[in-house]
């Protein structure tokens, strides 16, 4: 019996990733132990204190009188069940929190990121085609100048420019409240609310996809084949389109995978000033309030998430370079 | 027998030498002048520089100090040349110290994460084998994990003095470098000069840091101005969250405290987000630059 | 055969290099004509213009580099006042090109039968099935097996003959009446080679185009040329009937070129005594490269580089191991030298076992057995002077520093080059200049035996001479043992006192030098042998006028 080449493909990847996500478990439990106090630490205090005997019990209870690598295999059991403990700020276990909380950081990202990436190539091989040209220069001024701009100042001006002085959009929040919409005026209200959050979050990854677009067309355009293409008479809107385009995706298309990293993390900032109740916001609030467990959570299911959209894009760019044997 | 001596010798190839080429140094100037954008940013670079020195100079005194009254304009009050924010601080004095504060995480970070990085990239990519294997998963797992987010957890678990920042953000940022180290070692391992050097009797550790080393730095060092312009942005980005360290100027925290009266006086934020931006901008100008001088087979 | 009217006509054709270039002009008023059925053979070394030629007629010349003068015509029809969209109509159609490379030519992305697809699209109405059609009929022609399934492959799947095969195809596919071919054979072995040659000639001879053909190999020319034009430094300095040219050559440049082409006829083998001491001997030698997957990655066929291998190297003796690419030839110099070690078999240097001595033996045998490598420039640390380079060996095995360089200057005048070029860095020199500093650091160590892997493959033809008669001089002078690496069966006949002919990792055939070309016993050795190049023509011995070098 022979699985399809893709599936097995997409089969050892995911085997691949296993050994990753108990390097990252370990890790969160090395950063826990590192945390001044315990968990019971936090209950306690949580309580107001508490007597010792008690404290002991409580410690024998939760597993933390054990040596260490017994805790840690049980703190892998439950990250492996997605159990990330209790969270005693929002009093409710973290996984449902994090639930929560999810579909808004993953419309955030999946909105940024779709700007980014097909903008940033549009341009970036608008540019690469047209390079060294005035309007070229101009694109990839700019392009600099974003992507060396602080995520929060961007939103800032822009908060300033389109909310303060314009009045076109809400300076944050994920709906209004007072405005009590239903049905596709809801949707629409909420749409509205992202603009200017997805905008500040993409437009540096737009430029920096644009920039490494257009030195990646401006490399394979100098390549042999492309000659071959001129000399068999295609003429260049041709050969951009069938011989240079696919060729140049590839290495942006590598980065994508590796830059959703970055772009969660940014989304820390971008949500936490637009008031957006995603799990990035979480992380924010859940380190001014010293909120461990939820933070550790939001560690374990950030690198999940990274993790998971790699796997995406392995599957994207072996399905777009050819020379990729899925076998 | 037609490798006869003098129809070979009467062919090209003198036996004289090519005539002197200038220094290196002279060479990667020269190269490195061409590119207008990176001079630009060379001179962004020193004004940056300069401030963070003469802070002292221009405006003594500790810049988290009152001055004058609060939300001063700009270019309405001398003491306070740049205005003041709602504390009465100096603006000038923030961004000048500030100037300081950027310089050193980016610096000193930067400097752990490289070093750490070398070290993992090195011995990975010299190695190879299951010793690769294995640093290699743990890069990937360290990869995975957002960096703001990692370096979010650190602080709240090491508190947020300034020497924890700048480790917290070393530690964040190594991942990158350590592949392109390895990736540069496991291309020159095998190149033929390594290769000449080993066949000479040289030991492993000597080819390392003779050979392979010295060749492997120079993307290395261009993409070091990369990683200083993302260390002092993951610092402007916790100073504005009001994670930093209270103790010290810092622009993010400027522009985090601007923010509250972005709607009456927008140039308590706006100033020092510039600050940070031309600052950034001048890493990655003189990165592009320093990039071409180094490796001149990129075509212009 | 050569009296139908010009299709490619050159009259005072100028290039003109950009600004700060080696030279201003890359071609100097060059006036040339292929006419219809007839294949002219432009040859020249490197920098000496001659693509610059191809591609001036097809007006592909990179930015910056521009046509100063003179005109092109084909089939009698000015070129310089079309449009660009007029030249785009010619090329592929009327004129078409085969490049060097067959692999970084062809778009990694795409199938073969859609880049062959592609011509008849851009220049022809007719319809997919049509098109099907004239593809397969093109790739028969081409004598690919299994056209159907070729068309359908991407290039990486394909051998690199196979590959060039399908660049002609794609010249060919509208029968062109001019085809420009720029060193379509060098980057193929030479079985390949001649297969590829005998396809274009036979081509050439069905269709009756003209082809433009060039080459820096004078063994190619012989080969396939009709008439032959000699460019030096952008300037034609002979043309003329193939046998005119190659036999009796005028200008004292082409003689010179000429008399460096290495004669298929070996000299006398250098006589060594029968008890010279054996200096270096393999045993039974195994290597088997197991491409080593991750945890969880695909599984690649383990490749048998080197199979059951035995050979002995008495002092003063040349020996030559030749084969074509994968052969297993470069693995033998890299287990002898230590730069990987043999999964069985031994490799004795003076009796002791190099390839499993411990680390600190192996050491101390190194300074025995040095190497050449094949690519002067990345064989050299760029970042190190020349006399540190050369003085290095010695210093590791523990000379001090002002003895090493100042043998290291002594050998540099043993390589002809002057002392102070120690001060200068690698990437000042010429090609065949760091050849001989790669020498030079060899010696450094006083070896007996130089492993030399392809030393002048990388090199021009005039270079590669000077290069192999300071080998052969060397050898002589310090009775050096040399075991010598290379593809070029014109190169070992040269220098090898005997050849062990490789294929596919065991040695198929070995023997005195002479006796191997001219009665070789093994069919692969047969077929190597008559495959080379030119292999009817014998350069002959002219003799070099006093003012005639350049």
């Amino acid at each position: 019996m022979r699985m399809p080449p893709i599936l097995a493909y997409a089969l050892r990847r995911l085997l691949q990733a296993v050994p990753t996500i108990l390097i990252v478990m370990v890790g969160t439990f090395l950063l826990m132990q590192l945390a001044p106090g315990d968990m019971v630490d936090a209950l306690v205090g949580d309580m107001g204190g508490a007597d010792a005997a008690f404290i002991a019990r409580m410690r024998q209870e939760y597993g933390l009188d054990q040596p260490v690598w017994v805790q840690l295999m049980r703190y892998m059991g439950k990250l492996a069940t997605f159990d990330f403990g209790w969270s005693y700020v929002y009093e409710q276990p973290v996984s449902t929190l994090l639930l929560d909380r999810l579909p808004v950081t993953l419309a955030l990202m999946a909105a940024s990121l779709t700007l980014a990436f097909v903008g940033g190539v549009a341009l970036g091989a608008w540019a690469g085609r047209h390079a060294y040209s005035a309007a070229d220069n101009l694109i990839s001024t700019l392009g600099l100048v974003f992507y060396a701009m602080p995520n929060f100042f961007l939103a800032l001006l822009m908060i300033l420019l389109f909310s303060i002085h314009l009045g076109w959009l809400p300076v944050g929040g994920l709906r209004d409240i007072a405005a009590f919409h239903t049905g596709w005026r809801l949707w629409l209200d909420m749409a509205i609310h992202m603009i200017m959050p997805v905008a500040a979050l993409s437009l540096i990854y737009l430029a920096f996809y644009m920039r490494l677009m257009r030195s990646s067309v401006i490399e394979v355009s100098e390549l042999d084949f492309v000659r071959t293409a001129r000399a068999k008479g295609a003429p260049e809107g041709r050969i951009m389109r069938h011989h240079i385009m696919r060729n140049a995706m590839l290495p942006v298309v590598t980065l994508l995978g590796l830059q959703f990293a970055t772009v969660l993390g940014g989304s820390v900032v971008i949500e936490t000033m637009f008031a957006l109740p995603g799990i990035a916001q979480l992380a924010y609030n859940s380190v001014i309030r010293r909120d461990l467990n939820t933070l550790m959570g939001i560690v374990f299911l950030s690198s999940l998430l990274v993790i998971a959209v790699n796997f995406i894009t392995d599957l994207i760019y072996a399905r777009l370079d050819s020379r990729i044997e899925l076998r | 027998m037609s490798l006869d001596p003098d129809l070979a010798t009467a062919l090209v190839e003198p036996s004289e030498l090519p005539p002197e080429e200038p220094g290196r140094l002279a060479v990667f100037w020269r190269r490195f002048r061409r590119n207008r954008a990176a001079v630009f940013g060379l001179v962004l670079f020193v004004l940056v520089v300069a401030a963070a020195l003469l802070a002292d100079v221009i405006t003594p005194g500790d810049p988290l100090r009152r001055v004058a009254q609060p939300l001063t304009d700009p270019f309405t009050n001398p003491v306070a040349p740049l205005g003041t924010d709602q504390l009465g601080r100096d603006i000038l004095a923030g961004l000048m110290h500030g100037a300081r504060v950027s310089l050193m995480i980016g610096v000193v970070a930067t400097l752990i994460s490289v070093g750490i990085g070398i070290v993992i990239g090195a011995v990975a990519g010299y190695w190879g084998g299951w010793v690769d294997d294995v640093l290699m998963r743990f890069t990937d797992a360290f990869q995975t994990v957002p960096s703001f987010i990692l370096l979010l957890a650190l602080v709240a678990i090491m508190g947020a003095s300034l020497e924890s920042i700048i480790f917290g953000i070393g530690i964040v940022s190594w991942t990158s470098p350590a592949r392109m180290v390895r990736a540069e070692f496991m291309s020159l391992r095998h190149r033929e000069f390594v290769e000449a050097a080993r066949s000479l009797g040289q030991r492993p550790v000597a080819t390392i840091f003779r050979e392979i080393l010295p060749n492997a730095l120079p993307p290395v060092i261009v993409f070091a101005s990369v990683i200083m312009a993302t260390s002092i942005l993951l610092e402007s980005a916790l100073a504005f969250l009001a994670l930093g360290d209270p103790n010290h100027a810092s622009w993010g925290n400027m522009i985090g405290q601007g923010r509250s009266v972005l709607r009456s006086d927008w140039y308590v934020a706006v100033l020092p987000g510039i600050a940070i931006l031309l600052t950034v901008l001048s890493f990655s100008l003189m990165g592009e630059g320093l990039n071409e001088a180094l490796n001149p087979r990129q075509k212009k | 055969m050569s009296d139908g009217a010009p299709v490619l006509e050159f009259r005072d054709l100028t290039v003109a290099l950009p600004p700060g270039s080696d030279r201003p002009l890359a071609l100097d008023g060059l006036t040339l004509q292929v006419r219809a059925g007839e294949i002219v053979c432009l040859v020249g070394e490197s920098g000496s213009g001659k693509s610059l030629a191809a591609l001036a007629a097809m007006r592909l010349l990179a930015p910056g580099v521009q046509v100063a003068g003179g005109t092109i015509r084909l089939d009698g029809r000015d070129l310089a006042p079309l449009s660009e969209a007029e030249m785009r109509g010619l090329r592929g159609d009327d004129m078409a090109m085969i490049f060097q490379e067959p692999m970084t030519a062809l778009n990694p992305q795409k199938r073969v039968g859609w880049q062959i697809d592609e011509v008849l699209r851009l220049h022809t109405d007719l319809d997919r099935r049509a098109r099907r059609a004239r593809i397969r009929e093109i790739l028969e022609e081409v004598r690919i097996p299994d056209p159907a399934g070729a068309a359908q492959a991407y290039p990486h799947q394909l051998s690199g003959g196979q590959r060039q095969r399908v660049m002609i195809a794609m010249a060919l596919v509208l029968r062109p009446r001019l085809i420009i071919a720029d060193e379509p054979t060098t980057a193929l072995d030479v079985t390949t080679q001649k297969q590829v040659l005998a396809l274009i000639r036979d081509i050439q001879r069905g269709e009756g185009a003209g082809i433009l053909f060039i080459t820096h190999d004078f063994g190619v020319v012989a080969e396939i040329a009709d008439r032959v034009a000699v460019l030096r430094r952008g300037e034609l300095v002979e043309q003329g009937p193939a046998a005119e040219v190659l036999n009796r050559p005028q200008h004292p440049y082409t003689r010179a070129l000429i008399a460096a082409v290495p004669a298929l006829i070996p000299p006398p083998p250098a006589a060594i005594p029968p008890d010279a001491p054996v200096v270096l001997k393999a045993e039974g030698l195994d290597k088997t490269f197991s491409a080593r997957g991750t945890l969880f990655g695909p599984r690649r066929k383990p490749v048998q580089a080197v199979r059951d291998l035995s050979f002995e190297l008495r002092r003063g003796e040349t020996l030559g191991v030749v084969g074509e690419s994968g052969s297993g030839k470069t693995t033998v110099a890299r287990i002898v030298t230590r730069l990987i070690q043999p999964d069985s078999g031994r490799v004795l240097i003076g009796g002791e076992d190099f390839a499993h001595a411990k680390p600190a033996e192996v050491r101390a045998l190194r300074r025995h057995i040095q190497m050449v490598f094949q690519d002067p420039m990345a064989s050299l640390n760029p970042r190190k002077r020349v006399i540190d380079l050369i003085a290095q060996g010695p210093m590791i095995h523990g000379m001090k520093k002002a003895e090493a360089h100042a043998r290291a200057r002594s050998l540099l005048e043993l390589v002809e080059l002057s002392p102070a070029a120690g001060e200068r860095y690698p990437h000042e020199f010429s090609g065949g200049q760091r050849q001989r500093i790669g020498i030079a650091r060899a010696l450094a160590l006083e070896p007996r035996v130089i492993v030399a892997d392809e030393p002048v493959s990388a090199l021009d033809v005039s270079v590669q001479a000077q290069v192999l008669r300071l080998l052969a001089d060397l050898r002589a002078r310090l009775q050096l043992s040399l075991l010598f690496v290379t593809h070029d069966l014109r190169v070992a006949a040269q220098l090898c006192d005997r050849v062990m002919v490789m294929s596919k990792g065991e040695v198929v055939e070995t023997g005195p030098t002479a006796e191997v070309f001219s009665d070789p016993q093994h069919p692969y050795t047969q077929s190597l042998i008559a495959s080379i190049p030119g292999r009817d023509w014998t350069p002959p011995r002219v003799a070099l006028e006093t003012e005639g070098a350049p």
